[in-house]
């Protein structure tokens, strides 16, 4: 492999009061590379993600960026997070906002956004007014906005019904082979990590090291045709197999 | 019920009640035969507001001015210190026990060391003073809550974009925490005119004669009457204002979230 984009060494983050809420994180993140991170609830991939991002600082070990760290990133989180008295226009508008552009200079970007999502035709519209699928993908307008090369996600479709997310991970899916972003992707959903994953990383409930560390090669754009492989199905059964491990692991380590 | 039945009937039903109500009051007066000097028929009342119309106006227009400058004053005031309080975590501790004494101290109580400051010979300026501080503590306390309330995810994606404070409060806090400030600003601005009113009782002389001060004057004149008229007059205030302020929530808060909107708004 050449040289990783980001490289994760022993990084440990504790909290006042709650114990550890990572304890030693190695890991090596290939440019390019979509890495799905699940685990159970509370083992601390937020809180990797928030590492990630430069929101947080660890307690211990480094994070190194192969190129210094990215000047942006795009961040998806759970909820929509969007400004309710603002536009999906403003919305979207918000990071060059911040950077000092006007809206007539990010006009073109704004709406290249939206039209990748498929919402070009909303930019009027007020949060209140979208349904819940509507509302994600004005997050991952706004993410994407200014064009950024990493993409973080935490748990970005949970909240959504299962046939808006099985669209959502396929536009995502045609997108990133579109684009080429490296992406951290954390997941409850193992069918999620098991469609959209260059590789999946399985973290045990005490935030220890990855239990496992799982590559899919598969073709992309993947499609229908990938789920309904049989490889597919193997890959999902494994990494529950290593999610149910890294539970028992833990259970073990708690009597 | 839906629709405009619904509508018409919800503006209805006060109205017919309080018809309903102003004529068994003047009839039961005229039959019972209670002097004016105690209780006043409706009549009478409209008839004492009609003819000392001219004097009740000015007084009310020195009331409504006096209530919106307090208001004024306990809205800059108490975001100001809200705005402080969620920045520092050191003066929210030094200053918040300070607020609360101010509000639990009763206006009345203070409102002479103020009139003694100010000078006797600008009751209005003391009547501002203290109705400011009877409306300031409803703005402090919910729009510490309201900035506090912004939703954290919100105020990181700004901090990974690189937002200074300033613009953190000013992109995030401010606007997630009006909600909060318009709810507050209803119960603010009945406490400015209560405050203003109470004051005036107590500080109310030659220079501020406000409608309080036409109630004081009326009772002891024995004129119940006119005492009835203003009495009704500040009732029309505190009302108007309440609507106002309603409006002013609608006209905001239109485009957010139904439930965000309705939740706030108390509903």
């Amino acid at each position: 492999m050449a040289t990783p984009l980001l490289t994760l060494h022993n990084v440990s983050r504790r909290f006042d009061g709650t114990g550890h809420a990572l304890a030693g994180i190695s890991a090596d993140i290939a440019a390019g590379s979509f890495v799905s991170l699940v685990g159970p609830s509370g083992c601390g991939k937020s809180t990797l993600l928030r590492l990630i991002a430069g929101l947080d600082a660890p307690s211990g070990g480094t994070l190194t960026w192969a190129h210094g760290p990215p000047d942006l990133f795009g961040f998806v989180f759970q909820d929509a997070t969007l400004m309710p008295w603002a536009s999906v226009f403003d919305n979207v508008w918000l990071p060059f906002r911040l950077r000092g552009i006007s809206r007539q200079e990010a006009g073109t970007a704004v709406y290249e956004a939206l039209a990748l999502v498929g919402l070009a035709d909303r930019a009027d519209a007020y949060p209140h007014t979208l349904s819940g699928g509507m509302r994600m993908r004005v997050s991952i307008a706004r993410a994407l906005a200014l064009k950024p090369r990493v993409l973080l996600m935490d748990e970005p479709f949970a909240a959504l019904d299962e046939i808006t997310r099985a669209r959502l991970n396929d536009d995502l899916n045609i997108l990133w082979t579109e684009h080429g972003w490296t992406v951290l992707y954390v997941t409850h959903s193992v069918y999620e990590a098991a469609y959209l994953s260059t590789r999946v990383l399985v973290m045990p409930a005490d935030a220890r090291a990855f239990v496992a560390d799982i590559a899919i090669d598969a073709p992309a754009p993947r499609g229908d045709a990938w789920r309904a492989d049989a490889r597919f199905a193997h890959i999902s059964a494994k990494i529950t197999q290593q999610l149910r491990t890294a539970a028992t692991a833990n259970a073990q380590h708690a009597s | 019920m839906t629709g405009p039945a619904a509508l018409s009937w919800q503006w209805m039903a006060p109205a017919l009640f309080g018809l309903a109500f102003l004529a068994l009051w003047e009839l039961l007066v005229t039959v019972m035969h209670v002097p004016p000097y105690v209780l006043p028929g409706p009549y009478a009342i409209a008839g004492a507001l009609a003819s000392g119309f001219t004097s009740l106006m000015a007084s009310l227009w020195i009331t409504l001015t006096i209530t919106l400058a307090a208001f004024a004053i306990a809205l800059v005031t108490g975001t100001g210190f809200a705005v402080l309080f969620t920045e520092s975590r050191l003066a929210a501790r030094a200053l918040y026990p300070y607020a609360v004494a101010l509000q639990v101290t009763p206006i009345v109580a203070i409102a002479p060391l103020i009139l003694i400051w100010v000078g006797l010979d600008n009751a209005h300026v003391a009547v501002t003073i203290l109705a400011a501080i009877a409306a300031f503590f409803p703005v402090l306390a919910n729009m510490t809550a309201g900035l506090r309330a912004a939703d954290p995810n919100l105020v990181d994606l700004f901090r990974l974009y690189g937002a200074s404070r300033w613009q953190i409060m000013w992109g995030v806090r401010l606007p997630s925490a009006l909600p909060y400030l318009l709810s507050a600003m209803k119960i603010s601005a009945g406490l400015a005119l209560i405050g203003t009113v109470v004051a005036e009782f107590v500080a109310g002389s030659g220079t501020a004669t406000g409608l309080a001060w036409r109630i004081l004057e009326a009772g002891n004149r024995l004129q119940i009457d006119r005492m009835f008229a203003a009495l009704f007059l500040l009732s029309g205030l505190g009302i108007g204002l309440f609507l106002s302020l309603t409006a002013l929530e609608y006209a905001v808060l239109r485009h957010w979230h139904e439930g965000i909107r309705d939740r706030r708004a108390g509903r």
